[in-house]
């Protein structure tokens, strides 16, 4: 595999890009700029993961609590010192120095056994931390999470421009207010988070960790300290979540297990990354997007799907909007079946064969 | 004659009761080929396991120019000059050709760390590891995925990727095995030239009678995990414990 691209899966990058920069032009209602807030974050979070299990071969199933330490981190800021960036600043380095003493026990003390119990380790870690959450409900709110406010920037009513009235500017008939700030800040965030991984797998350090996951003990005997680069890249994939978290964080004003912590977003991650393709960073772009997108409008489509075949027999059941976890499952099934290197790796591979 | 490069001092490894390699105390020599050989399970792969630190010693040392690299991991003797190529080929398959040279070279220089590279310093390795391509005349592949390779190509590959690490020590495990007739010659006379450079120190595992005659300054024998005769060549093989136990299983008529 000599890491060729295929032209569609550039051109599906590239789309995907496109369509999240220009987003909010695009569609104005609420819902859907969640969506676009949650892609963007989750593309960081899949890529972070896929530096780990796709690059190096380390299995992980820690992290969402990475995840969750820079949500937490930036939550707990914002709640007891209120809104500001002074608390978001704050609390996301606290999630990364938190993230990162994690990290480096976590690898250090581990990353030498086999990998199934690495992955065993992590799952043990992320268990302790969602218990801890909902425990300490003085300091994380329990169950319920925390709600606050965002930075004043990303108020609804902040006026990013105003017109000759004084009143908020429109562009493209879309209004210059907080809210796109806050869009903005995530789709920015992201973005350089995104283009700091594909510097580091473009590195010299990216041959080594490849190296690693091809062949351990050759890259070991040709000088490469195996143990380090490994944490190494564990700490730096711990970080970026941590950082992705805190991004999400101000972008919800809401922390709670079910967003930062649950074991949901570790499948969701675990799919995405299969899905999109390992050891490619465009296979997060590729994967987070369709996740997300099935996430939220597969209900929709077979809504009305159901609704347009309502005369007929038995269909209209099949496709009823509450059986969607069914259908996103049969999708999945296909989608690794027909894409067994996830969509960007088997669409190279295929491009590279003929 | 010149200083002991590497020393083994009754080294020696166990696993549960059985004794694989039994106290070999040996000195190597600068501009000296050794080529070690006994009968299968003598212990030829296990003592350059003990040497290069893919299996730490149970006891007895391992020192290169004084320094006792026994307790140091495989990377950080490759750090003090102790290169190992291996006898079932051990590439980076998915990787091509010149990366997996590169790989050898960034390891050699230090760059791995380098997260934010300076183009100079990739050229520079990339050249570097260019000359190893030629040297070993798979230039015609540099990029092909390491698995795509025919069998003697992967060796050569293996070759190259022991010199890219520019060794003071240079360990070969049966270089030649599996290889068509064609293609041998080709890795021979890499480590021909190699021997021809009076720094270094080539240690060779070898079956191919013709090759130990061709290549061989000095040749020791392993049996049963034990040093059982060491000379030159003329001696060592009209020694006649030695053609008991090894030459007289009818390896290879001569």
């Amino acid at each position: 595999m000599k890491n060729q691209t295929s032209p569609i899966v550039k051109l599906a990058v590239l789309a995907i890009a496109a369509a999240l920069l220009f987003w909010p032009f695009l569609f104005q209602d609420v819902r859907s700029i969640q969506v676009a807030a949650r892609i963007c974050v989750f593309i960081v979070l899949v890529a972070s993961y896929d530096l780990l299990i796709g690059y190096t071969g380390i299995v992980s199933f820690a992290h969402t609590m990475f995840f969750g330490f820079g949500s937490y981190g930036a939550a707990i800021a914002l709640d007891r010192m209120g809104a500001g960036w002074t608390p978001v600043l704050l609390g996301g380095l606290a999630g990364v120095a938190v993230s990162l003493v994690v990290a480096v026990a976590v690898g250090l003390l581990s990353l030498r056994v086999k990998a199934i119990f690495f992955a065993m380790i992590t799952l043990a870690a992320a268990s302790v931390a969602l218990v801890l959450a909902s425990q300490l409900s003085g300091l994380t709110g329990g169950e319920d999470g925390i709600t606050y406010r965002a930075p004043d920037l990303f108020k609804p009513a902040t006026k990013l421009l105003v017109d000759e009235e004084g009143k908020v500017a429109s562009l493209f008939g879309v209004r210059l207010n907080g809210k796109l700030a806050a869009y903005y800040f995530v789709f920015v965030s992201s973005l350089v988070l995104f283009l700091a991984m594909l510097r580091l797998v473009a590195s010299p350090i990216g041959t080594v960790l490849k190296a690693i996951r091809e062949n351990e003990a050759r890259a070991e005997a040709i000088g490469y300290r195996v143990v380090a680069y490994r944490t190494f890249v564990f700490c730096i994939a711990a970080v970026i979540a941590s950082l992705a978290g805190t991004v999400y964080a101000v972008w919800l004003k809401y922390t709670g297990p079910e967003t930062a912590l649950s074991f949901d977003i570790m499948i969701d991650i675990l799919l995405m990354v299969v899905i999109g393709g390992m050891g490619t960073m465009w296979g997060a772009v590729i994967g987070a997007t369709l996740m997300v997108l099935a996430q939220y409008y597969l209900r929709d489509l077979m809504g009305s799907a159901s609704e347009a075949l309502a005369g007929l027999p038995v269909l209209p059941d099949i496709l009823s909007p509450d059986r969607w976890l069914l259908w996103l499952g049969i999708v999945f099934i296909l989608l690794v079946y027909f894409f067994p290197k996830g969509i960007a790796g088997t669409l190279s591979a295929r491009g590279k064969g003929a | 004659m010149s200083k002991p490069s590497l020393i083994t001092q009754d080294l020696t490894i166990r696993f549960g009761g059985h004794v694989a390699v039994n106290a070999v105390s040996c000195d190597f020599r600068p501009g000296e080929l050794t080529v070690i050989v006994g009968p299968n399970g003598a212990g030829k792969t296990t003592y350059f396991n003990l040497i290069s630190g893919q299996l730490r010693a149970t006891s007895g040392r391992v020192l290169k120019d004084g320094t006792d690299l026994t307790k140091m991991a495989p990377s950080t003797r490759a750090h003090h000059g102790v290169g190992r190529a291996f006898q079932l080929t051990n590439l980076f398959p998915e990787l091509s050709v010149l990366e997996n040279i590169r790989l050898a070279v960034q390891a050699r220089s230090g760059d791995g760390w380098r997260i934010f590279r300076s183009a100079r310093s990739l050229t520079e390795l990339t050249a570097r590891a260019e000359r190893y391509l030629e040297a070993t005349k798979l230039q015609g592949v540099a990029h092909q995925a390491a698995s795509e390779l025919s069998h003697g190509d992967q060796r050569k590959l293996e070759v190259a990727l022991l010199m890219a690490m520019e060794p003071d020590i240079y360990m070969f495990d049966e270089p030649t095995a599996g290889m068509s007739l064609d293609h041998a010659p080709d890795v021979l006379e890499l480590i021909a030239e190699i021997k021809h450079d009076t720094s270094k120190t080539v240690l060779l595992v070898e079956h191919k009678m013709d090759v130990v005659r061709a290549l061989a300054d000095r040749i020791i024998v392993l049996h049963n995990g034990t040093l059982l005769a060491d000379g030159n060549p003329e001696e060592v093989m009209s020694s006649q414990l030695v053609k008991d136990v090894y030459l007289g299983k009818g390896v290879e008529p001569a």
